[in-house]
């Protein structure tokens, strides 16, 4: 059943830290790329510094705007603190994206596009072509951001690739 | 306003009903902002339509009324519990019917990620007598919105569009086909319809049963009643964003998506729960279609009484469908929110903690005052209730605690229901006087920084009338108001609190600092009402000369 071949992906941090945007992102991405999709987060008290997880589901055809707890293929971690709260989401077997896989990361990465280099991680190991992610970050972002994420997200992919 | 549409978009639930109602041609969007519901307002703004804040709910939709009455399409948002504010002029506007559509939106919070209760609005539907739809996804809060102008114009009634927070703020695909528009307004006189006396509130109550029992008639073949069939050993009855759910957790049942949620369509129900071998009702929040249908008589079976508190999921439907009542897995809980470094609210409930005052808090940002290290809020209950809460404490409690008594209010929720609030306090003074705080960060901070009748913007941020507060308070009668920086720093906001609270006097303290979230954009709204107002001044001398 088509269903059964939605990709599964959560993006957890806390407030403040891009998270929503890195989920609208990767939407974005799977939209522009004809897929399906739907995201679903808690918004309002979650803005205020504490926890916040978004998910994104893309596929032929989804149902559930929400990802089932171990049942998803991807979890990136923008916050080392909110690794054990999110574990639990994750399937057996499933890809963690965490700042660590950012440890090598060529260059100089600045804060505040952690989110964006985790995406270039999180690329890796997805489907999706390279031109269209970086459409979604300009659509996303403001113009004077673009040349930041865009290195950021380069820098992740090729911090992916040392690793792998 | 230009229509908008496109091939595929990629919208919020609130996003999508925004886009709809300015293709169906809506004339005016208004409502109170509360967390699911805000973005609807504000997108339905950006994208050309008229929207505008009210000070609460009631106002809202008394404003969309008198515009549906012209014959205008209106559209007004408020969250769940916006609807008990509303629910005054709601249960008469059923009486007297509607001639331009009117859509109400309820933005429903089960499992309460922003609210102070989960309270199930479909109950609203049954209990004033209004048709109500469901939309599981963006695509159908398109759709829905649209349909819902045309069947309120149909019937005459408004039209209650009940979302939830993960319809409102999911996002998924949208293809805006082209939506009917309404009519141009034109008053015409119809007293025995919207005078509401006796003699005419009689005959409008056998008005309204008679529109519902068509209505019902309608549900049973509109389009928004969607089958779904599959297999034939599980039927599944549901309505809203559990049909997503199920639809992942049976893949192989048929289902039966409610979409026009009140009147039933009891045939095509009937005809459903006969066309599969076991019939499941799995209804987010209370158990409003399982007793019903029972009570039609109807072989179905509903869900357990745990599954009615929070919001349902996939693995939830799943246990719901396998009668699995083992516990089930806690997330690990995550950081709390707080209020932000630099927020004005701090130095005041650090002030309230350390004077061991009894506060009567109210609702928004500084609602976080309640939390560790400030631990400083007593009361938290519904908008407004700070003050008239405060009071009662005061009434009743003995002096010596009566006295350390303080109500603490934001000013979106002061122009919201704290006017009503102060008029108790004046006119039913405590013996030992009442101490206010009104905590005016200068934006409805809680939701996303909205605007309202105290900051001196309208909804798009342009310079609108400005209630000033000490003047307000003076004017009712307040002999002791003062005003105070909580930022200052230099023990004025201690020193205004020990004053008020030893008077023994009525006293309201103003603590005035702009949100630290807000300040930059206030000072480039401020900014640009001032090159408006300048290039207006230059235009009107220019055409003076000439």
């Amino acid at each position: 059943m088509s269903e059964q071949k939605v990709v599964n992906v959560v993006v957890a941090g806390l407030g403040g830290q891009g998270v929503v945007k890195a989920s609208d992102i990767l939407a974005d991405v799977a939209f522009r790329a004809g897929l399906d999709v739907k995201k679903s987060e808690i918004h309002g008290m979650s803005q205020r510094g504490g926890s916040v997880a978004s998910d994104v589901r893309f596929g032929p055809r989804v149902n559930s705007p929400m990802i089932t707890r171990g049942e998803a293929d991807c979890l990136i971690v923008v916050a080392p603190d909110q690794m054990d709260v999110n574990r639990h989401v994750l399937k057996p077997g499933g890809v963690l994206v965490s700042p660590e896989a950012l440890a090598n990361v060529p260059g100089k990465l600045q804060a505040k596009s952690i989110n964006v280099a985790l995406l270039g991680v999180l690329s890796t190991h997805l489907d999706l072509p390279v031109e269209i992610w970086e459409e979604a970050i300009k659509a996303n972002l403001a113009e004077k951001h673009h040349k930041l994420n865009l290195e950021a997200f380069a820098q992740g992919r090729a911090a992916a690739a040392q690793q792998a | 306003m230009a229509k908008i549409l496109s091939e595929r978009m990629l919208l919020s639930g609130d996003e999508a009903v925004a886009l709809a109602a300015l293709n169906a041609g809506v004339l005016l969007g208004t409502g109170y902002p509360g967390t699911p519901s805000t973005e609807i307002l504000e997108a339905f703004g950006q994208l050309g339509g008229k929207a505008q804040w009210a000070p609460n709910e009631k106002v809202a939709l008394e404003v969309g009324l008198g515009a549906a009455f012209a014959g205008a399409r209106a559209l007004v948002t408020m969250k769940h519990v916006g609807v008990n504010v509303a629910a005054d002029v709601l249960f008469t506007a059923a009486y007297t019917g509607v001639t331009g559509g009117l859509l109400l939106i309820s933005a429903d919070d089960p499992g309460m990620a922003s609210s102070q209760n989960e309270q199930d609005n479909r109950n609203y539907a049954r209990a004033a007598g209004v048709i109500m739809l469901e939309p599981a996804d963006s695509q159908q809060a398109y759709d829905f919105t649209g349909a819902g102008f045309a069947i309120s114009e149909q019937f005459g009634l408004p039209v209650i569009l009940r979302m939830t927070t993960r319809v409102c703020h999911s996002k998924s695909i949208v293809v805006p086909h082209p939506l009917v528009r309404g009519a141009a307004p034109t008053f015409k006189r119809d007293i025995p319809a919207r005078v509401m006396i006796p003699a005419h509130a009689r005959p409008a109550h056998r008005r309204l049963r008679d529109k519902l029992a068509r209505a019902a008639v309608f549900a049973e073949s509109c389009a928004q009643t969607l089958v779904e069939p599959r297999g034939k050993a599980l039927g599944i009855i549901t309505s809203g964003i559990t049909a997503m759910h199920a639809r992942d957790a049976a893949p192989d049942a048929s289902i039966l998506q409610l979409g026009l949620s009140y009147p039933l369509p009891i045939n095509a129900i009937r005809d459903f729960v006969a066309s599969v071998e076991r019939c499941l009702v799995i209804e987010e929040g209370d158990p409003i279609l399982v007793t019903e249908l029972l009570a039609a008589g109807l072989k179905i079976e509903g869900k357990s009484e745990r599954f009615r508190f929070g919001e349902l999921n996939v693995d939830r439907v799943r246990r719901i469908i396998a009668g699995d009542e083992s516990e089930e897995a806690k997330a690990p809980p995550g950081k709390p929110p707080m209020l932000c470094e630099g927020c004005s609210h701090r130095p005041v409930f650090e002030t309230l903690r350390d004077m061991n005052c009894i506060v009567a808090g109210d609702i928004g940002c500084y609602t976080l005052g309640v939390l560790p290290p400030f631990s400083a809020m007593d009361t938290c209950v519904c908008m407004g209730a700070s003050i008239t809460v405060g009071l009662g404490l005061r009434h009743v409690l003995p002096f010596e605690e009566a006295k350390r008594v303080v109500s603490v209010i934001g000013d979106s929720t002061f122009v919201h229901s704290g006017l009503t609030g102060l008029a108790e306090m004046v006119y039913n003074p405590p013996a030992t006087g009442h101490v206010l705080l009104i905590l005016d960060n200068g934006t409805t901070a809680m939701t996303g920084q909205q605007e309202h009748a105290g900051t001196g913007r309208d909804l798009m941020h342009g310079a609108s009338h400005k209630i000033n507060f000490e003047e307000v308070c003076r004017a009712m009668g307040l002999k002791q108001v003062v005003t105070v920086d909580p930022m200052a720093g230099d023990g004025s906001l201690e020193a205004a609190i020990t004053t008020a609270l030893a008077s023994g006097e009525l006293a309201v303290i103003v603590a005035r600092r702009p949100c630290i979230l807000a300040a930059p954009k206030i000072r480039q709204y401020d900014k640009a009402a001032a090159e408006k107002l300048l290039a207006r001044n230059a235009a009107c001398s220019a055409a003076v000369v000439d």
